[in-house]
């Protein structure tokens, strides 16, 4: 295990956590708000790479094609919620666990059908190419680095509309109390527009930042989708601090267990059963923190104020 | 006078600023019909909840039958002998009247989860069962879906259900609250066929049904008892008429 | 939708299922018994197999539908039930221990640790965030699977042979095997029916309508649903032993999360907490698939709308509609 190892790894854990957190964050919203539970989101993730793959192809340009990528998968979701989640509101969890789950049934497959079945992938924008030498012999992909960096500023964004705003105000009242928010006289039908169409955007433009690393193929939600609903379990539903707070800790622990946990096993077994028992470890180590942290805390690590 | 059956002593619960219940201290003793009023918001369903296991007081204790209970989760206060009634009536709404109730006996049984032995035959459950919805008036409805009954009928059963737990003490959470003019004076007749077996704790806003009712009365107001005694007494204290009864002149 | 609603939308409709369920059970089991003489006589001859895995998928529909339909929980990883009871039959099998009287005890215990463990963590949790829980246990057991480079890994497991009972291969034979599958299924029908009806199974129910009445009248909520989910995922296990003696076959993919999404629609599909709706579901869902893959290889195109509207235009599933048919001819 060497520094430079560590250092990479830690940027890669945390370049996880970003891209978890975008999805997360539209989704623990709806949850908080709605009370809505739409598996269907990891669709969107895989909707914004694909129509990037779309996107930039057809305009050259991968600024461009983001933009417009985005727009679609925005105009995609407000189509499906007017289609389907508008009449699940008010039904219980498992109408909509089953809807949504027949949605990702067809848009999986839909996907296949327009797209084919084999992985896709976006190139990486010319200006973002190349490496950031950040000490000797550490050298990181200036996009890795801008996707970083652009998930802060959506968070920072995100952050500020959420505690400074009005609209952000009445979320949060929402997210404890949605018929109190109500009862002030708020549209709630519209607030849940907003929300709905906000996370959406979230989720398909990290579908869209992570074309250019990541292979853009179906299914590639469901496993984002499953891995948001930890971070949103261990930071506590419905609020966006415990999903930037559990993302990084998810994005971070399944990162390095997986190239560290060999290392750490070898050193009290011997190789071929370190790799063995290693793998099987590390891919359920951010499971293991998850049921730690429900254990002490059922609530999760941040739960929004107001909720029990 | 006999050991208190129920007894807090310096009972105090916050949410964030307000102090709901600001050191409550009261006891019940056995076979007291003990009254609870106070104005609306002055904690008096916070304190059965905190009586009954369902709130964890902040600070001081609340004693049953000789024993600190303070800690233990409520389905094992039920077990040890506290049922009680909800302001808004809680009952099993898709299961019969008599079901409903031989739920409530199942609790007292030696085995209440027995996994294979069909529980709707069952004769050592149904007979106790029945014994209560007869005791309520309930005979007549025994078959009828729970969620059915009018209002008065529901807050019939759960006095059944409570009755059933064979408990020492009881907490009636605002039984004649919504109930209609006639209903109500045939709980006032159940409740008075009680009086004497049960330590009751009585939470109720109706102040006619009160007086003809308890032993003892106590004033709930911001969450302190500022009185409690004989309800005459109460009744005549000049704190309590300004605080809570002065609209009655 | 819980059975308080039903009331409050039928007020004059008694539900008259519970009486009818041995019935239809019976009729149900009967019809199946008579499949393998029907294909004698000319229905295709692949039913036999389709309907072996229907029953396969029936027994672990019939067991979330103790928690689910009965008990309220919304556990969408049941299908790593299934997996486990698979891998521990594949790996016996591999390991040269087919006997089957070895192989179900093994399977028992393994369900009830996970059940036991996984279930502590998450009935701590209510509503979404016990439907996401239960999703996230799923997975793991899935990526522990498929880090099982020893047996397969990612591939997956053929089997040498299939399971033997006291050292006869009961099961080389269809025909016999299908037997075999359907007593079980009877065998786990008659169970779960006992302890929905038990006192046990009382509180279970009575915990979905109310579970703080169901407190404050003295029982642990918690550890009755515990229990239930240990139940239930004990029975799923053995339909994993099922499923991996037809197949000869095991693969992470038979706990993958679409697997447990699939269950659940089973049971919705036939209606939820009657549990005979469980067995109907899960026969509807196998032919529904093999008819719609036979017609495109993108067949869960056309299924997932089904679902979707499924969801949102039907009440009841295949058993409630049944039922007022029959209440309104005996109107």
């Amino acid at each position: 295990m060497t520094t430079s190892l560590l250092i990479v790894q830690i940027l890669n854990g945390l370049q996880l956590g970003i891209l978890l957190f975008l999805v997360a964050a539209g989704l623990t919203l709806v949850f908080g708000v709605m009370d809505f539970i739409n598996l269907a989101h990891g669709v969107q993730y895989m909707l914004g790479a694909y129509l990037a793959v779309t996107f930039v192809s057809l305009t050259g340009s991968f600024m461009l094609g983001l933009v417009l990528a985005l727009a679609a998968a925005l105009a995609f979701g407000l189509v499906l919620e007017f289609l389907v989640f508008r009449h699940l509101y008010e039904r219980d969890h498992l109408d909509q666990v089953l809807a949504t789950f027949g949605l990702i049934l067809l848009l999986n497959q839909g996907v296949k059908i327009v797209w084919g079945a084999a992985p896709l992938s976006v190139p990486v924008p010319e200006f973002l190419s190349g490496s950031v030498r950040l000490m000797d012999g550490i050298l990181y992909p200036t996009y890795r680095f801008a996707l970083i960096g652009a998930g802060l500023a959506v968070g920072g964004l995100l952050w500020f509309i959420v505690e400074k705003t009005r609209t952000g105000m009445l979320l949060r009242a929402g997210a404890s109390n949605a018929p109190m928010v109500s009862a002030l006289g708020v549209d709630i039908r519209k607030l849940f527009m907003i929300v709905f169409a906000f996370g959406t955007m979230l989720a398909g433009f990290a579908g869209a930042m992570a074309a250019p690393i990541l292979s853009v193929e179906p299914g590639m939600g469901d496993t984002v989708l499953i891995l948001a609903f930890v971070v949103i379990v261990v930071g506590g539903i419905g609020s966006i601090r415990g999903a930037f707070v559990g993302a990084l800790i998810v994005g971070l622990v399944d990162t390095l267990g997986r190239s560290f946990m060999n290392d750490l096993l070898r050193l009290f077994m011997s190789a071929p059963s370190a790799r063995a028992t290693g793998a099987a470890l590390s891919s359920m180590l951010i499971y293991l923190v998850m049921a730690v942290v429900l254990f002490v805390r059922p609530e999760g690590l941040l739960p929004s104020k107001g909720r029990t | 006078m006999a050991e208190p059956v129920l007894t807090l002593d310096g009972v105090r619960k916050s949410f964030g600023a307000l102090k709901v219940t600001d050191g409550v201290s009261l006891a019940v003793a056995p076979g007291e019909l003990h009254a609870l009023i106070g104005p609306n918001g002055a904690g008096k369903t916070t304190l059965v909840h905190q009586i009954s296991g369902m709130l964890r007081p902040d600070t001081g204790t609340i004693r049953f039958r000789g024993a600190d209970i303070t800690a233990l989760p409520p389905e094992k206060r039920a077990r040890a002998g506290l049922a009680r009634t909800f302001q808004i009536t809680s009952t099993i709404a898709s299961l019969s009247v008599l079901e409903n109730v031989a739920l409530s006996v199942q609790a007292r049984a030696t085995q209440p989860l027995a996994l294979f032995r069909n529980a709707a035959r069952d004769e050592r459950l149904n007979g106790p069962a029945w014994k209560a919805v007869e005791a309520v008036g309930l005979a007549e409805r025994a078959h009828v879906p729970a969620g059915r009954l009018s209002h008065g009928e529901k807050r019939a059963l759960e006095i059944a259900m409570a009755l059933t737990l064979e408990p020492a003490a009881i907490l009636l959470d605002e039984p004649l609250a919504g109930v209609g003019r006639e209903e109500g004076e045939r709980l006032i007749a159940l409740l008075k066929s009680l009086k004497g077996r049960y330590a009751m704790l009585l939470v109720e806003h109706d102040m006619e049904a009160v007086f003809a009712l308890a032993d003892t009365v106590s004033v709930l107001v911001y969450g302190r008892v500022i009185a409690s005694g004989d309800p005459a007494v109460v009744r005549a204290d000049p704190a309590v008429r300004e605080a809570y009864l002065g609209e009655e002149g | 939708m819980s059975a308080a609603d039903a009331i409050a939308e039928a007020p004059n409709v008694a539900t008259p299922l519970p009486k009818r369920r041995p019935l239809f059970a019976a009729i149900l089991f009967v019809l199946i018994a008579l499949l393998p003489l029907a294909v004698t006589f000319g229905l295709p001859a692949h039913w036999m197999t389709l309907v072996t895995r229907a029953m396969i998928f029936a027994i672990a529909a019939l067991s979330l539908d103790l928690i689910l339909g009965v008990g309220g929980l919304v556990s969408f990883g049941h299908a790593a039930f299934i997996g486990i009871g698979a891998y521990a039959t594949g790996i016996l099998i591999t390991e040269g221990r087919p006997e089957a009287l070895l192989i179900l005890p093994v399977i028992l215990i393994a369900c009830a640790i996970f059940g036991a463990i996984t279930g502590a963590v998450s009935l701590r949790t209510r509503g979404v965030a016990f439907i996401m829980i239960t999703l996230a246990f799923g997975q793991m057991a899935f990526f522990l699977a498929q880090a099982l480079s020893a047996y397969g890994g990612d591939d997956g497991l053929t089997l040498p042979e299939r399971s033997t009972v006291l050292g006869y291969d009961l099961f080389a034979n269809r025909t016999r095997f299908f037997y075999v599958v359907l007593a079980a299924l009877a065998g786990c029908y008659g169970l779960v029916s006992m302890i929905v009806a038990s006192r046990f199974g009382r509180v279970l129910r009575a915990s979905r309508e109310n579970a703080t009445r169901v407190t404050v009248t003295g029982f642990d909520v918690g550890r009755v649903r515990l229990i239930a989910y240990v139940i239930s995922g004990m029975i799923a296990g053995l339909s994993g032993f099922f499923l991996a003696n037809q197949t000869e076959f095991v693969s992470p993919a038979f706990m993958s999360w679409q697997r447990s999404g699939e269950l659940i629609f089973m049971v919705v599909l036939g209606g939820t907490g009657s549990l005979h709706g469980a067995i109907v579901g899960a026969i509807a869902f196998l032919f529904a698939e093999d008819v719609l893959a036979s017609w495109t290889e993108h067949w869960k195109a056309i299924f997932g709308p089904l679902i979707v509207l499924f969801v949102l235009f039907t009440r009841g599933g295949i058993v409630g509609i049944l039922g007022k048919l029959a209440g309104r001819r005996d109107g």
